[in-house]
């Protein structure tokens, strides 16, 4: 018994290819029934997200099988050179738990493609399209992601300066229900990342822009209140966490104005993240106790490290995935039948 | 047996502490099971040695600074084992076993002299102020551990360092409250640990009892000015990190007063 995986990905083919190939949750059925025709083929899971496409198939002779996906691709797709990849075992085991486990993603690490996985198997498995060795596979691969991402960093920090603020909150207040956000400038980055505070459970968010139209719509948007620029002052004692992105030319959070408000606050701390260039908030508001500034270059500085603890990591998640290809390369060989 | 209790229990905890510095060294610091089995450990050789030295003397064991030292690893381990799950149980004990280990090691090495022996008259309130106050300075202890998390959170924060320490160490909100509410436990303890001592009538040095009562107003100072919030987090946890040096490095002094001449 051979694994075979015929498919395309972010890293060979462009998105309007891609969407070529997409296969909606609708058409899974009748797609697995279709390619259940060809020869040779014992049974298969269709993987379809925004940035894969992917066929898994068992079969007792491969390339009769790579033959006949291919041809069903190009019927379906109207593509006769769709830069179409092919791996037969053990390269395609290796490719799923890889997939799996984060490292063939758009975004080194990301985890959504583990949950994409585990729901294309389920409606294979839900159309009886699995076999034993495609059953042992994907649980296998479910193990090796699952270990991947407790054993090495490849999920360690975050990947964009909206989640980075979101961690930051995180490790300054935990718990970010009943927080009080307020943005200062209503631009689409501070908006993202309000947002992003706001899906983690910030209760009140509070606009402020020179143009107050803007503010009340923002505010409508995020369900939050708008509040004229000149007195953002007045409403600063209960917020938590300070969003600056204004096109101010000079800060206007200068040191001098901030710490006769931070006395009023019992202590609280204070999360604030300057997104303008030029900066709003004077970089020694920092040195202020309870205050935690930062920048958009250290909040960028933090994505990148992040990156490049995950890209340390790959060496390490190589030499797990390869153990475990060989457990089931091993198993398979003990497994192997015309029946399986 | 009973002469390998306490080298075994100072043997976890460098087990535990090992690891963390492993763990950090290789920049994955996680705080695993690996520290809590050490503790666990750690802490249940202590309680079997206290237990059988305890039956030896007849009360107690608390009547020299090696016992001391010895008692009060114990009720830090004890307290932390209470209090931990509140509050990142892992990481917490990554902190205490290097602190507990090092008192270990110098009450086994270091010029404390060696563990009672014989049998000591028992009374009751004063063991029960002597092992209240002992308690009450683990509660301390764990309370300045729970500072220096809080010191070194505070920095990774304001120099934007995105190491391990920063994502496996608990929010500095959670570290803040968890330094405050030790210290107010500790403070309860110790002040019930004091009125137990007035109620056995026992004679007390004036050099011993002002020195214990500058420590119980040190930290009760803290904790007013850290209710009237004129003292903000970082310098509670700086305070509570100073202040228990101070009672750690006066416990000679106090117990050489305390022993009968």
């Amino acid at each position: 018994m051979n694994i075979v995986c015929a498919g395309i990905s972010h890293r060979n083919a462009a998105v309007d290819i891609r969407e070529k190939f997409a296969v909606g949750p609708h058409e899974i059925g009748e797609i697995l029934a279709r390619i259940r025709r060809i020869d040779g083929l014992a049974g298969a899971v269709i993987l379809s997200t925004c940035n894969r496409v992917e066929y898994y198939t068992a079969s007792v002779c491969p390339l009769r099988v790579m033959d006949g996906l291919r041809g069903f691709l190009q019927e379906r797709t109207g593509m006769e050179d769709a830069p179409l990849y092919t791996h037969d075992s053990p390269a395609s085991i290796r490719h799923l738990f890889r997939v799996a486990s984060g490292l063939e993603s758009m975004v080194l690490g990301e985890t959504e493609i583990l949950g994409q996985i585990k729901q294309a198997y389920a409606a294979a498995s839900g159309c009886g399209a699995t076999t034993r060795h495609l059953n042992k596979l994907f649980q296998h691969a479910f193990r090796v992601a699952k270990q991947v991402r407790s054993e090495t960093q490849i999920t360690r920090g975050s990947t964009s300066v909206g989640a980075v603020a979101v961690d930051l909150a995180g490790k300054i207040f935990g718990d970010l229900s009943g927080r009080t956000v307020m943005i200062l400038g209503a631009g689409d980055t501070s908006e993202r990342t309000a947002r992003s505070l706001v899906s983690r459970g910030v209760r009140t968010v509070i606009v402020a822009n020179r143009t107050f139209d803007r503010a009340a719509k923002l505010a409508g948007d995020i369900g939050g209140m708008a509040v004229h620029f000149d007195h953002w002052q007045n409403t600063f004692d209960n917020v938590d966490i300070l969003i600056c992105s204004t096109a101010a030319p000079h800060p206007i959070i200068t040191r001098e104005k901030i710490e006769p408000l931070l006395g009023r606050r019992n202590g609280r701390p204070l999360f604030v993240i300057d997104l303008a260039v030029p900066r709003d908030v004077e970089p020694s508001v920092n040195e202020l106790e309870n205050v935690y500034l930062y920048d958009i270059d250290s909040l960028d500085q933090i994505v990148r490290q992040s990156l490049d603890v995950r890209r340390a990591e790959v060496v390490r998640c190589e030499k797990m995935i390869e153990h475990h290809v060989g457990d089931y390369v091993s198993w398979m060989q003990n497994h192997s039948s015309f029946l399986a | 047996m009973e002469g390998h209790l306490l080298p075994g229990a100072t043997f976890c905890l460098l087990v535990s502490f090992g690891y963390t510095l492993f763990t950090l060294g290789a920049g994955r610091f996680r705080a695993g099971p690996v520290n809590l089995v050490a503790i666990l450990g750690g802490f249940l050789l202590l309680t079997i040695d206290l237990r059988l030295r305890g039956l030896a003397q007849g009360s107690c064991p608390i009547h020299s600074l090696f016992d001391v030292l010895v008692f009060m690893s114990w009720s830090t381990l004890l307290v932390y084992l209470l209090v931990g799950p509140a509050y990142h149980l892992s990481l917490l004990g990554a902190f205490t076993s290097p602190l507990v280990f090092l008192v270990l090691l110098f009450a086994q090495l270091g010029p404390v002299g060696h563990p009672a022996t014989g049998r000591f008259t028992r009374d009751p309130w004063v063991e029960f102020h002597a092992a209240l106050t002992l308690i009450a300075y683990g509660t301390f202890a764990l309370a300045a551990v729970a500072g220096v998390m809080y010191w070194v959170q505070d920095r990774q924060l304001k120099g934007r360092k995105a190491g391990a320490l920063l994502y496996n160490l608990p929010p500095i909100t959670d570290l803040g409250v968890a330094n405050a509410r030790l210290l107010w436990l500790g403070f309860s303890l110790l002040t019930a640990g004091f009125a137990a001592g007035f109620l056995s009538g026992m004679q007390v040095n004036s050099v011993k009892f002002l020195a214990s009562a500058v420590i119980w107003a040190g930290y009760g100072l803290i904790l007013v000015l850290r209710r009237t919030h004129h003292l903000p987090p970082r310098r509670t946890a700086a305070a509570s990190i100073l202040v228990f040096a101070i009672a750690l490095a006066s416990l000679p002094a106090i117990q050489y007063l305390s022993s009968p001449k």
